[in-house]
């Protein structure tokens, strides 16, 4: 699986999620500039790493979702490619309109980094085949965003085609329905505040985030850009 | 030579306004045989000042010992770096935003934070951990809350948002802080040794580029205001705090680093204190050389701007990069991928003075060297008769209390003592996925090198009420104390950095404290082989309070010489943290009982009473419980290790038994005062929980560790036994737990 991490002005989880998916995915993992109008060749996912892209200047995300890189992303994702957006990736994603909703302060107003539990919701996507289904995940936040909220409409869309993939089940945040992460339509585009990439080593106190890179393993796509 | 801005006889009588005393407004024109001008003088003011010019205190800096074997870079540059091994270096320093933090909190902390990378990364290391030692007045003050609120706010905005964990520090409270809080944030990187960069002009003809934000009026002569004392009217010194923008400065962290790494840079400093000024003139000091600057090419945000402001602005996440000769366009080109404003504004000259040019005229002249070369005072220093008094304090006939386990749970209560999780959680701890050791999990934070089998420990410390009872001692133990807790991890120890705050230095109380903390830190650094590789002083820490008829009263903080430690852990799996891991270990205390109450935190929250001795410190003692505790993580045969601080024996075993979720029960057999054994605060201690106990004495004894045998981890309640006093302490986990963790969210309101 090739890899791409796109790397804006500002992101600062770009070095881990290029470590996480070297480790896990692609020992040639490569950052793609912001300024780049396309993708490397072969890319399979990209990856939106968290952070603060452009200092989160006018909203979280937003300048982001309109550099020049992002049209190549979106045509990806259109494609059917895989996209994996964390924290900021995700902001980014729902600026860029790629996935629905949008993410607002954090329900009591303040940074929050800690172990959070999520309960695996669907294990039928690319991004959670090697999860089982209702399986209990330690994995951290670090975010003052994170606080999902959609119309309803939206929300019983999200519920009734199981796009909810990732919940809280002790919800940090104050997101609707204890959303921790979703899916779009298709299933290859998945957004999320929790970040899997700081839970891939023992050493660093969580494994459970490796099951999303696994289950990508082995979803080897035939989209490619 | 222009002598535009002021009448000259009306300058002498000004000389405060730019920080000089008029003796040394009457040394500067003797050296230079002629009147400055207004501007010359500012900028002689600042560099004189005590924040950049450590006019009052580097005569006593001669007690430090600077130099080992681990010392890559000593004083004197943008920060110290130490050689952990395997061609790695860790770049460290601290530094204080007091006074910026005691009128605006947020930016203080915020613009703390960022000065310190700068120099972090200025000298060609990556920053990867944060540790901010902070300390408030009283906690049920709304100044405190808004103080408490304000700088984790700031810290967290910025931290956060640049992508460097934060990873430790100290909270703590006591009514001298109350309106002159302490926020002294230390940094650390990781370099190659072969990409360690200076802050050096390099050689003749060689460009000065100014990098990153455009000078404003932001924090104006704040290297004065920092050097003064504070009192109601510092409310209206607001414009002399920066204002941050943390991604401004992610922006130029990247493009330094990446260029140092590609070879195109001779010399590279921040712009912190005082400046334009500081940053150039140091830099030329530095290769010996002088410069000319063009001060109309400096890039400003605000128009009308004069020399005095675009010299003396601190306006935030600025460098200046010296090219390497004849790569000045591989530079520029490295720097506008990362969209940042750069300027070529002046160049080395032979010449060995600081000129600056304006509008085609000369409006600086002056020599580099007497710029750099602040005059130097020592001061009589006399101990003040309340303290000894207080020290001498007959401590026999204060009561031992018959509630201890309540004493227990008041102790656990107070906010210098409860948890500091919900402040924690406000830091991204991870970022950058090194941080093996959280925050409040161990007594000292852990990050691993990536590719290496090898830890970085870093620790901050400080007991102020030690050395405000016996400043020689207090600092020393400081010092014992990091080294102590870097021990607790499983890391050895190599070099430290200083904050030292004060209060004003002509006072002859203040001045001999600062003798006496610099004497201990640097014998307590020569015994425990800790180099000092830099630091920072904040003098002026008091405030000047109006009393009703007129007269002033004034306010001076604790002395707190607080010491950033770094160490290194050979193989990270070896590693220790504070929780219990089970039931059924073996508990030790490596060291010697508690007999003596003076000093302790104990003394002060239950019988209100700061005084008595501080324990004596003996730092034979002090290396050989070090090496006992690494002996027995190194031999794996323990990896739960905590040090006895503030609140002594019962509460260290409370918080082991928290942090495991797992009771014990230990008996304590000796003829001292109840109180003294589970509360006291003696120096050198630390609890161990083993497996092999028959192995772990083995080791010990073959060290010469004095060590007792405590009892066992168990249960769900924390029991400690004084069979010789018939007393029994007993508390269950959950109603430890309540006391010590609410206590900081309260104060966070």
């Amino acid at each position: 699986m090739n890899v791409a991490v796109i790397q804006f002005p500002g992101s600062n989880c770009d070095a881990d999620a290029l470590h996480a998916a070297r480790m896990n995915l692609d020992p040639s993992a490569r950052f793609v500039w912001h300024t780049e109008e396309g993708l490397p060749a072969g890319t399979d996912l990209v990856f939106l790493p968290g952070g603060f892209s452009y200092g989160d200047h006018l909203r979280s995300g937003a300048v982001a979702a309109r550099s020049p890189v992002m049209q190549a992303v979106k045509a990806h994702a259109e494609r059917g490619g895989f996209v994996l957006g964390i924290c900021n990736g995700f902001q980014v994603l729902t600026e860029a309109g790629l996935l629905p909703g949008a993410l607002s302060r954090n329900q009591d107003l303040h940074f929050l980094c800690k172990p959070v539990h999520l309960r695996v919701e669907n294990n039928q996507t690319a991004f959670t085949s090697a999860y089982t289904p209702g399986q209990t995940l330690e994995i951290p936040i670090a975010h003052g965003e994170g606080n999902y909220y959609a119309d309803a409409q939206t929300i019983e869309a999200l519920e009734g085609e199981g796009r909810i993939i990732f919940r809280y089940l002790d919800n940090p945040n104050g997101s609707l329905n204890d959303i921790a992460g979703i899916v779009s339509e298709r299933g290859n585009v998945l957004g999320m505040m929790p970040h899997p990439e700081r839970a891939v080593e023992a050493l660093l106190g969580s494994e459970d985030g490796r099951g999303l890179f696994q289950s990508l393993k082995q979803h080897r796509t035939e989209v490619r850009s | 030579m222009t002598q535009t801005h002021s009448p000259l006889p009306s300058l002498r009588a000004r000389a405060a306004t730019f920080g000089l005393s008029e003796s040394e407004y009457d040394l500067l024109v003797e050296k230079i045989e002629r009147h400055p001008n207004a501007l010359e003088a500012a900028i002689v003011g600042a560099m004189w000042s005590e924040h950049c010019g450590y006019k009052n205190s580097r005569p006593l800096f001669k007690a430090f010992p600077t130099e080992g074997p681990q010392v890559l870079q000593g004083p004197g540059e943008n920060a110290g770096v130490v050689d952990i091994g395997e061609g790695w270096g860790v770049a460290f320093k601290m530094e204080s935003h007091n006074h910026p933090s005691a009128v605006e909190p947020v930016q203080g902390a915020a613009t703390g934070v960022g000065g310190i990378l700068r120099d972090i990364f200025a000298m060609g290391a990556r920053p990867f951990a944060v540790l901010d030692s902070l300390r408030f007045g009283d906690p049920d003050s709304p100044r405190t809350k808004f103080l408490v609120n304000g700088v984790v706010e700031g810290i967290s905005h910025y931290g956060n948002a640049i992508g460097v964990p934060t990873v430790g520090g100290e909270v703590t409270f006591h009514p001298s802080y109350q309106e002159n809080p302490l926020v002294n944030v230390m940094a650390l990187g990781l370099l190659r040794h072969e990409d360690l960069a200076k802050g050096t002009m390099g050689e003749v003809g060689n460009q000065i580029i100014y990098v990153g934000s455009k000078t404003g009026r932001d924090g104006l002569g704040g290297a004065v205001f920092a050097s003064a004392d504070l009192s109601d009217a510092s409310q209206a010194d607001r414009p002399a705090v920066q204002v941050g923008d943390p991604f401004m400065e992610k922006l130029l962290l990247e493009a330094t680093l990446e260029a140092i790494e590609a070879g195109v840079v001779a010399g590279v400093q921040d712009m912190g204190a005082a400046g334009l000024v500081s940053s150039t003139c140091e830099m030329a000091y530095r290769a010996g050389l002088g410069i000319t600057m063009n001060l109309d090419d400096v890039p400003t945000r605000e128009t009308g701007m004069v020399p005095m402001e675009l010299c003396l602005s601190e306006s935030q996440e600025r460098m200046i990069l010296v090219p390497v000769p004849g790569r000045e366009q591989e530079l520029y080109d490295l720097l506008a991928k990362w969209e940042l404003d750069v300027v070529n504004i002046g160049q080395v000259e032979e010449h060995h003075n600081y000129r600056l040019m304006w509008k085609g005229e000369v409006v600086c002249d002056l020599p580099v060297d007497l710029l750099n070369e602040a005059p130097k005072y020592t001061r009589e220093g006399v101990e003040s008769l309340g303290i000894i008094a207080a020290r001498e304090h007959d401590l026999t006939d204060i009561p031992v209390p018959d509630d201890l386990g309540g004493v227990l749970l008041r102790l656990l209560s107070h906010p210098t003592i409860a948890s500091k999780r919900p402040i924690f959680e406000r830091y991204d701890q991870q970022v950058m996925t090194n941080t093996v050791v959280l925050p409040g999990a161990a007594d000292a934070a852990v990050m691993r090198v990536k590719g290496s089998a090898m830890g970085v420990a870093a620790t901050s410390d400080c007991n102020p009420r030690f050395v405000q009872l016996d400043p020689y001692v207090g600092a020393a133990a400081a010092v014992a104390e990091a080294a102590r807790n870097l021990a607790c991890v499983g890391a050895t120890p190599l070099a430290i950095t200083d904050n030292l705050n004060f209060g004003n230095p002509h006072r002859p109380e203040v001045y001999y404290q600062m003798q006496q903390a610099v004497q201990g830190i640097g014998d307590a650094c020569r015994a425990l082989n800790t180099p000092v590789t830099g630091g920072n002083v904040s003098l002026y820490n008091q405030y000047v309070e109006a009393n009703p008829d007129g007269t002033h009263r004034t306010v001076a903080i604790h002395p707190t010489p607080t010491i950033g430690m770094v160490g290194v852990l050979p193989d990270i799996i070896k590693r220790a943290t504070l929780g219990l891991k089970g039931e059924g270990q073996v508990l030790y205390l490596l060291g010697e009982l508690g007999d003596s109450i003076g000093a302790s935190q104990y003394l002060e929250t239950v019988h209100g009473l700061e005084a008595g001795k501080v324990p004596p410190l003996d730092l034979k003692l002090e290396q050989t419980v070090i090496d006992g505790v690494l002996g027995l993580i190194r031999a794996g045969l323990t990896d739960t290790a905590h040090d006895c601080a503030e609140g002594g024996l019962a509460v260290t075993l409370a918080e082991m038994a928290m942090a495991g979720n797992v009771g014990l029960k230990v008996q304590i057999s000796s003829d001292t005062r109840a109180d003294a054994l589970l509360f006291g605060e003696a120096h050198s201690r630390v609890v161990v929980a083993v497996s092999d106990p028959g192995a772990a004495e083995t080791l010990l004894r073959g060290l010469d560790v004095p060590f007792v045998r405590l009892g066992g981890a168990g249960g769900a309640s924390v029991t400690i036994a004084l069979p010789r006093q018939n007393v029994e302490l007993s508390v269950n986990l959950t109603e430890l737990s309540a006391a010590y963790d609410e206590p900081l969210n309260v104060v966070l309101g």
